[in-house]
């Protein structure tokens, strides 16, 4: 059986939402913390919704509508989501609340949005969509496990368009913690000359990217989405782990056009990509983070971005580390990324 | 590691079970409180809330010194780690799967706020003054964290998953465990969840105005709401190849599972219980089973008037009314959100081997208009063959899951 990507979606702190360009015009910043930009949500959701909904909430759901309008979907036949932290905005406004109006007289607005699934209930709400809806939250893999989950219900043949999502926002608090966490950079840095500096931390982001998966063939589907492998603070080198996993797909690193990887500006977190170039001596290899920050579901908006470069059949130049002298149209692209050394993926996507 | 393959598993089986909760730190524990029909619920001693003495808990009876050390753990981390440990290790011990090498074994896991009670102490200092509030107290606000560190504990590491589905959190965690084995990703995953009681959820529970400010009477006419409750639950899940190598009879099979949303409000049950309703039937549908063929109904059963109500009705909608033997174990344990679909598994799993129906604690009314009787008292050695439970959760999220004997 096979999967396909039928459409995609993301919002971003790049103008990614809606008919634009391919990052054809990449917005810069010059601080450390990259903040999605807002699309004009009136176009997605009910404008009295809109008031009630936290950043992330409105993200979500318009990455999702966006999505299924792309793919030429109404109702989806399962929704999964992957959120590594959840709907902070409201957890930090009732936890704060309580502590402020010592658990007196709240209001249960900002609890009933804080649960972790809020994104992926919300999108069902919205569609009267009764079907399958799951939420995973576990750090750098919410994502992939989403998408695994997704990949899953497709083989079991238990639902076709299978919308999955990565969704998290960026708060003041949460941006604060994660300073003092060390995660970030101490000075503020241009966010496309990310990879010129080499000091310790990244920047952080935020957005709302979502894939609608199916099973059948169309001329309209974006990409085929051949393989899915997670890694938990990987034993072996993870070289060998990717020669394995292309093998089982009869591949050799030889046949990959691009490389996409998820280096983050961060020398820590960066050398960990360093045997890249020479195991892709002929792939396109391509960054993606110095445009939407890091985050741990950053992997989904790598995932859109994977899908468009097959789509596209071009690497916008703006992600590039390093091309081949012979430029081929890309049809085989592995999406490696991890999240602090800990948690690893690897995305394989093929041309349909 | 996890990579998807073609071959795809007949049945998955429970080979271990392990439960703390307010009626008990072990399974056998829980089991001595069934019998004795004593529930946990009680004062507030653990939490410094303005709420102690006026809404009641289903507390674990363990200060987190004791708790960690249980646990063989430090008391400074969050207590939703520790209860996790414990039930977790419980059930790996129990099933006997350690003696075996070379199982891909994976963690599924869930709660619902992470490390929230850590993160309140955190905030008191942060709200103050943002570089102030120690760091170590957030560490586990994701509630992947709190995953990987009681994987750590277990020793797993080749899958690792965390799932957040409000009130169904942990019957998702045992649904989607299956389904790695089934698809031959994995031949044994420890899964379920785990909560404890917070601030956060205790206050907002309260603001929605249904918590009961009495012991909870689920399925009654005259309930007036929830009482929070903490703890974990886990099975072990393996495949058929693995339980052909374990040397012992296994518990039951996991036979049917299914999660529909009601797609009607955030928090609230639509009236006809759509979702309950589809969750229930899907469960019997990729089980193979007629209604008919449930011996008992684990309710979910909150006691709040909404979902207990639509709950109900779904229920008479597929049962009619010669409806099986059913309770709310929520009478006795709290409710545990994240945790309860956990803690609920392992109540179904022990309700088959020891054939037990558990009882209903408090019922006195029906509901008018639904006319449904729950079991009042603990019934025993009776032949019980399948067993449905059900978990639904903020965002529509409804889940059932059915275990039948070998």
């Amino acid at each position: 059986m096979s999967i396909y990507i039928r459409a995609a979606a993301s919002v971003s702190a790049q103008n990614t939402l809606g008919k634009t360009g391919f990052l054809t015009e990449p917005v810069t910043y010059n601080e450390t913390r990259l903040p999605a930009i807002e699309p004009d949500y009136k176009k997605y959701i009910d404008p009295k919704l809109i008031r009630r909904m936290s950043h992330v909430i409105k993200m979500g759901v318009a990455a999702a509508q966006e999505c299924l309008n792309n793919g030429g979907v109404e109702m989806p036949g399962a929704i999964v989501t992957g959120t590594a932290f959840g709907c902070l905005e409201d957890t930090y406004t009732f936890l704060g609340r309580i502590i402020e109006m010592e658990e007196e007289m709240l209001p249960p607005t900002a609890f009933i949005q804080s649960t972790h699934n809020t994104v992926g209930a919300q999108v069902a709400l919205m569609l009267k969509c009764h079907a399958y809806n799951n939420t995973f939250v576990h750090k750098g893999v919410s994502f992939e496990n989403a998408l695994l989950d997704g990949m899953l219900l497709l083989k079991e043949g238990d639902a076709d368009n299978v919308l999955v999502g990565g969704i998290d926002e960026m708060t003041d608090a949460s941006f604060t913690v994660l300073t003092r966490l060390g995660l970030y950079k101490r000075q503020p840095i241009t966010n496309l000359e990310l990879y010129k500096s080499a000091s310790a931390g990244t920047i952080g982001g935020e957005g709302a990217s979502f894939v609608l998966l199916t099973d059948k063939t169309s001329s309209e589907n974006m990409a085929q989405l051949k393989a899915l492998k997670t890694v938990f603070k990987p034993a072996e080198p993870i070289s060998e782990i990717i020669a394995a996993f292309l093998a089982k797909e009869g591949l050799s690193a030889a046949d990959i056009d691009v490389v996409i990887t998820g280096e983050n500006g961060d020398t820590r977190n960066d050398t960990v990509y360093d045997f890249l170039p020479a195991l892709f001596g002929n792939s396109t290899i391509a960054n993606y983070k110095h445009l939407c920050g890091e985050y741990p579901t950053s992997s989904a908006f790598g995932l859109w971005f994977a899908a468009n470069v097959v789509a596209e059949g071009n690497v916008p130049a703006v992600a590039i580390q390093k091309s081949p002298a012979t430029n081929k149209k890309p049809e085989k692209v592995l999406f490696y990324n991890h999240y602090q050394n800990v948690y690893h993926s690897l995305i394989l996507l093929s041309a349909c | 590691m996890v990579a998807i393959s073609n071959s795809m598993g007949s049945s998955v089986y429970i080979a271990g079970v392990g439960v703390i909760s307010a009626i008990g730190n072990n399974v056998a524990e829980n089991l001595a409180a069934f019998e004795k029909e004593r529930a946990g619920i009680g004062e507030i001693t653990h939490m410094n809330t303005r709420h102690k003495g006026e809404l009641p808990v289903a507390e674990v009876k363990l200060d987190n010194e004791e708790l960690a050390s249980l646990a063989g753990m430090s008391a400074e981390t969050s207590r939703t780690k520790l209860l996790s440990v414990v039930a977790a290790r419980e059930a790996l011990r129990d099933s006997g799967v350690e003696n075996i090498p070379g199982l891909r074994t994976g963690f599924v896991s869930a709660n619902t706020v992470g490390g929230m009670d850590k993160s309140e102490d955190f905030f008191v200092e942060f709200l103050k003054d943002n570089s102030k509030g120690k760091l170590r107290r957030i560490f586990d606000h994701e509630c992947g964290s709190v995953t990987e560190v009681v994987a750590g504990q277990l020793g797993i590491k080749d899958h690792i998953s965390t799932i957040s589905t409000a009130c169904s959190s942990s019957a998702n965690a045992v649904f989607y465990g299956a389904r790695l084995i089934k698809n031959d990703i994995l031949d044994v995953v420890v899964a379920g969840g785990a909560d404890a009681l917070t601030k956060f959820t205790l206050n907002g529970f309260n603001t929605l105005m249904i918590l009961d400010k009495n012991f909870c009477k689920p399925f009654d006419d005259n309930r007036q709401g929830l009482n929070l409750g903490e703890g974990a639950g886990y099975v072990v899940l393996v495949s058929d190849k693995v339980a052909a190598q374990l040397n012992k009879p296994m518990y039951c099979t996991l036979s049917g599972y299914n999660n529909s949303n009601d797609a009607y409000h955030q928090t609230a049950s639509s009236p006809e219980g759509t979702g309950s309703f589809m969750a229930m039937q899907g469960a019997l549908n990729k089980a193979g089973l007629r209604a008919s063929d449930i011996d008992y109904v684990n309710l979910h059963g909150t006691g709040t008037p909404n979902n207990d109500s639509a709950e109900g009705t779904a229920v008479k909608r597929l049962f009619g009314d010669s409806y099986p033997a059913m309770s709310s174990t929520k009478s006795f344990t709290g409710h545990t959100l994240g945790a309860s679909g956990g803690i609920e598994a392992v109540y179904a799993v022990l309700a088959i081997k020891h054939g037990l129906i558990y009882p209903n604690l408090r019922f006195e009314t029906p509901m008018q208009d639904l006319d449904i009787v729950p079991q009042i008292h603990l019934s025993k050695d009776k032949k019980i063959q399948n067993v449905l439970s059900n978990s639904f959760g903020f965002g529509g999220n409804c889940t059932s899951l059915i275990f039948s004997a070998c």
